[in-house]
């Protein structure tokens, strides 16, 4: 995994409240691996239309935000459905980093094991942002995860961030690995945990 | 003495095998649920060249791309074959026991897991499918989990957590007749919001809980994430266990008797505080239907959608104005002037015997005015179901009688809602292209899905079942 400390990079506004990863990555697109490319099925249905053609009205569409690499979105930004692929399909596209009022638990859980950073700012920041780059949108901004702001133009903002997920982000630490290192307390729990709770083991001769 | 705790703190430091300094604690894991969706899962996996650490915990089970119609052996298109041929391959080679397409238990995952007795009060359950917060019904911590934390899980057999904060939701009173877990559960969507519970875990309790049966907390629980919990969990009790005695995969005899000795312990001690407490009053709550894009969308049958005009917050009001653009409908409309063009039954909300009985009880020897497609939870369920008749009702009624799956609540089996078309169902999200590109979603109850069945529009069930009475 990529680490994440600073960018530099132009960013989108998605003004849209509880914008699901249905959105993000359509349902018809899961059996796809990740080697086929996600990024290009990235918000599909809203950025295209039935026929294929790209929609000139989306933020995304329009040239000054084709390369974005940051998203400004709004409340519950990823809510919905575990589908990790949003987060590929967002990545692959380019985006690093998804700046919003507040995120679906599950979608930032999977944004810190791919490197994507999700940054919480306040509704009246992200509001602000949103206007700012609509009247300007080539204005570029710049994140910094060690300090945790975002400058926009003139403004810098705070943004907040789960510790644990700063930190994993900072160093884009294997969380395989680091479980693999608790390995003896693994084992030690699973032999107290079998007298404590003989009941939780699955009943041995139920298969049919 | 220990201080007051609540159940969820309960069912968390019974798992907890390492707590580390910066707040993150590595959890034990006791069920893990896999379907073709895993692939990704196993696909990292097989990167690291690693095994399953316990398999005898793990059960598969082929659910989102099974087909509902024709011969379960024989899917047309190739590339949804090869989603259950990958389940059915990725289990094999890691000796996991799996429910598939030949198996008479198959069916929806977050619906074979309790039938089968799998899923049990106390423990931890994670599979990588956002409902899978339904489990916590049974007194179980229960979360969906993306690909990377299937991989985690599947390698090890734990997986890393921040304790989320804890919100108590109290439903007193008594519910009115016709009124569903599926209706309480989206009037608490609607007070909190899609986003209002995130970052917590949901204790249910109250008057109106405990009168709902182990298929209603089931439904109720499901839908926490909805409201963006982590879970929702109910505590245990005389029903649950009731419930669970015989299942196959419980506990028996005197390990039953010790067991719930154990899960009887399982209740938020007396004066355990919780950051947030919400109270609803269950004899308050009506029939509701969603109306736009988001299952906070939701008001009773007998509203009318909101007007954008009349909204003073600008932002709310071109919410609003999207969501009824998208949803093709005019601003301020009744709810029940709304026409549907189909029906659907079925998902790991509501496709459970009581909810086809709900449904049935209201298309008995009546006609529905739209097409239709009822899906059992499971193939135990649809069984279930035949031996009673019900299956006789929805046909007679002009709706088709599928096979178990996940079917058009997510829409990649290839049964799919078409563009512009208005369902009404009984499932979990009425997100813009939910059951297809351009279908239109309202969520209700079962009972209230068999009401616009027979009317063609949104319907208040309530008369339809007063008529019933002799």
């Amino acid at each position: 995994m990529e680490k994440f400390a600073r960018l530099t990079a132009t960013a989108c506004p998605l003004d849209r409240t509880n914008l699901n990863t249905d959105q993000l990555i359509p349902a018809r697109f899961l059996k796809v691996p990740r080697s086929a490319g996600l990024g290009k099925v990235l918000l599909t249905d809203l950025r295209f239309d039935a026929d294929g053609n790209a929609r000139p009205d989306f933020p995304l569409n329009q040239p000054a935000w084709r390369e974005a690499k940051i998203i400004v979105g709004g409340r519950n930004f990823g809510c919905g459905s575990s589908r990790e692929s949003a987060v590929y399909a967002l990545y692959d596209y380019g985006i690093r980093c998804v700046i919003a009022p507040s995120f679906g638990d599950i979608f930032a859980g999977n944004a810190v094991q791919n490197g994507l950073l999700t940054a919480i700012v306040s509704d009246a920041d992200a509001a602000e942002l949103m206007a700012a780059l609509t009247r300007t949108p080539e204005l570029p901004v710049t994140i910094d995860l060690e300090q945790q702001t975002i400058v926009c133009g003139n403004r810098s903002y705070a943004f907040t961030i789960d510790p644990v997920r700063r930190q994993r982000l900072l160093e884009g630490w294997d969380d395989i690995a680091l479980t693999e290192s608790y390995r003896d307390r693994i084992a030690a729990f699973k032999a107290r945990d079998r007298n404590a709770r003989p009941w939780a083991a699955p009943a041995k001769d139920a298969q049919a | 003495m220990t201080a007051p705790q609540t159940l969820f703190d309960k069912l968390w430091a019974a798992h907890e095998v390492v707590r580390r300094e910066d707040g993150e604690s590595l959890l034990w894991v006791d069920r893990h649920y896999v379907h073709e969706g895993s692939f990704q899962g196993f696909g990292k996996l097989a990167e690291r060249r690693a095994a399953v650490a316990e398999p005898g915990l793990t059960f598969g089970v082929a659910d989102h791309y099974v087909p509902t119609r024709g011969p379960r052996r024989s899917i047309a298109d190739p590339e949804i074959a090869g989603m259950v041929r990958q389940l059915e391959e990725n289990t094999a080679k890691h000796h996991i026991k799996l429910f598939g397409l030949d198996d008479p238990r198959q069916g929806i995952v977050h619906v074979v897991g309790p039938e089968q007795g799998l899923t049990l009060p106390g423990l931890l359950v994670v599979c990588g499918d956002s409902h899978t917060s339904t489990h916590g019904a049974l007194g179980a911590y229960a979360f969906g989990i993306g690909a990377s934390e299937v991989a985690h899980v599947l390698m090890t057999q734990t997986i890393w957590q921040k304790p989320p904060k804890r919100m108590h939701i109290t439903v007193d009173g008594r519910t009115a007749p016709g009124i569903a877990a599926k209706d309480i559960v989206l009037a608490i969507i609607a007070e909190i919001g899609a986003d209002g519970a995130t970052g917590h875990a949901i204790e249910y309790a109250g008057s109106a809980i405990r009168a709902l049966s182990i298929e209603g907390r089931l439904t109720l629980c499901n839908m926490s994430i909805e409201a963006g919990g982590r879970c929702g969990v109910v505590a245990p009790d005389a029903a649950t266990f009731a419930y669970l005695q015989g299942r196959p995969y419980a506990p028996r005899g005197a390990e039953f008797d010790r067991a719930v000795e154990a899960w009887s312990a399982l209740s938020t001690d007396r004066d355990a505080e919780f950051d947030r407490e919400v109270m609803l009053d269950g004899a308050a709550i009506a029939p509701i239907v969603t109306w736009g894009t988001s299952p906070e969308d939701a008001l009773p049958i007998d509203a009318c959608v909101p007007d954008p005009a009349r909204e003073p917050d600008p932002a709310r009001g071109r919410y609003l104005r999207e969501a009824l653009d998208y949803m093709g409908i005019a601003p301020g409309k009744k709810l029940t002037d709304i026409a549907i063009d189909r029906v659907f039954i079925g998902s790991c909300t509501n496709a459970r015997i009581e909810d086809l009985r709900a449904a049935a009880a209201v298309l008995a020897g009546r006609t529905a005015k739209v097409p239709g497609l009822v899906s059992a939870g499971s193939t135990l369920v649809k069984h279930r179901a035949e031996e009673e008749g019900l299956d006789r009702i929805f046909r007679d009624a002009g709706l088709e009688w599928g096979e178990s799956s996940c079917s058009m609540c997510v829409g990649i089996n290839g049964d799919l809602v078409a563009p512009g078309e208005r369902c009404a169902s009984t499932t979990n999200r009425n997100f813009r292209g939910r059951q297809g590109p351009g279908a239109r979603t309202h969520l209700m109850s079962p009972a209230m899905v068999a009401a616009a069945a027979v009317t063609g529009r949104l319907a208040d069930v309530r008369p339809l079942l007063a008529e019933r009475k002799p």
